[in-house]
């Protein structure tokens, strides 16, 4: 399954290549810099300030759990609780994340602190989508700082104005993302055992989603990767 | 609780999640089986994330609308070698243009 080049070389990406990687992540982090909008607008009206909107933008720094906090708080200070909750709940997939993005992105000390922080479902899934661990490393930091400079404009935007654009969906932004992680995962799924990997998780999200809170049933889902516990001779 | 240190509370959580998957000794992650394990996670947690924005809404109820159409041109987009960006345009354009004449 892994066919990255290991680390370690000296030569640059070449030019072609890196052009792919910083389109990839411009257009990754414009189309959800855009959603933004809409969270700092809810945050607003939810009854937070600019000041602990901006707060989540910047240090939570994690769509599905800001969206989720505020949808939440929105019922008054009493539902601080269940707010946390949800939001951790939601953020359990980043650490996931990062048992892979430690390896692949070799980062220590201050840098492996922002590396933390970057780490999101758009900075991950454009690391993997990449081939060679040098485009990799250029995909995460490139969309981690993407995704954090319009994300945060935006949030700031639509806290201040309102949400100017309107509803997200009628431009089609919600599919834009799901077309983006699609494409994005598309390059990872030539082995047997990573489709097998997708559609098993796939499944298992969906048929859970009803039952279980936000969050949790994309985590439960996480278990397909023990599928590739075993090594086949395809990947070797 | 204040909001201040409800936020301050879930921002201190959410981001030592995140710095915890980087904390793992690197000799435990080091480990064949558990180096395909690492590598296939974001393959299971990406697969699950598109699944559920294509296919569930409001509380998780299972919902076909204009985001398959649009996850399933972006797919034949994929088949025929179409660029990044004109995938994610496909997709977005598909479901904005199913909504906006109210297909889907």
């Amino acid at each position: 399954m892994s066919q990255r080049v290991g680390g370690g070389q000296v030569e640059e990406l070449d030019p072609a290549r890196r052009r792919l990687v910083v389109r990839e992540a411009l257009s990754v982090g414009v189309a959800t810099g855009a959603y933004g909008l809409s969270f700092g607008a809810l945050a607003v009206a939810a009854g937070l300030d600019v000041w602990q909107t901006m707060a989540l933008s910047l240090l939570m720094f994690t769509g599905g759990s800001q969206f989720a906090f505020v949808g939440i708080i929105a019922n008054g200070s009493g539902a601080a609780p269940a707010a946390i909750a949800a939001s951790s709940l939601l953020g359990v997939r980043n650490g996931l994340y990062a048992l892979e993005l430690t390896q692949l992105l070799g980062v220590h000390g201050v840098r492996r602190v922002a590396a933390a922080h970057l780490t999101i479902d758009e900075s991950t899934a454009v690391a993997v989508a990449q081939d060679d661990v040098r485009a990799s490393r250029l995909g995460f930091w490139l969309t981690g700082a993407a995704v954090f400079t319009f994300w945060n404009l935006m949030t700031l935007l639509g806290a201040l104005l309102g949400n100017a654009l309107g509803d997200p969906r009628t431009y089609g932004l919600d599919a834009a993302a799901a077309a983006a992680f699609t494409a994005l995962l598309w390059p990872r799924l030539r082995s047997r055992d990573a489709v097998a990997i997708a559609v098993v998780a796939g499944v298992v999200a969906v048929v859970l989603a009803p039952a279980l809170p936000p969050g949790v049933p994309v985590v439960v889902a996480a278990f397909a990767s023990f599928i590739a516990w075993r090594e086949r001779r395809e990947d070797a | 609780m204040s909001l201040w240190l409800a936020i301050a509370v879930a921002i201190a959580i959410a981001f030592g999640l995140k710095l915890a998957g980087y904390l793992v000794p690197e000799n435990l992650l080091a480990e064949p089986h558990v180096k395909r394990v690492t590598a296939a996670l974001p393959i299971a947690l990406l697969a699950a994330l598109i699944a559920t924005q294509t296919f569930t809404g409001p509380g998780g109820a299972f919902v076909l609308d204009a985001r398959l159409a649009a996850v399933a041109v972006a797919v034949v987009a994929l088949l025929l070698r179409a660029p990044f960006i004109v995938v994610v345009a496909l997709g977005a354009a598909t479901a904005a243009l199913l909504r906006s004449t109210g297909w889907a």
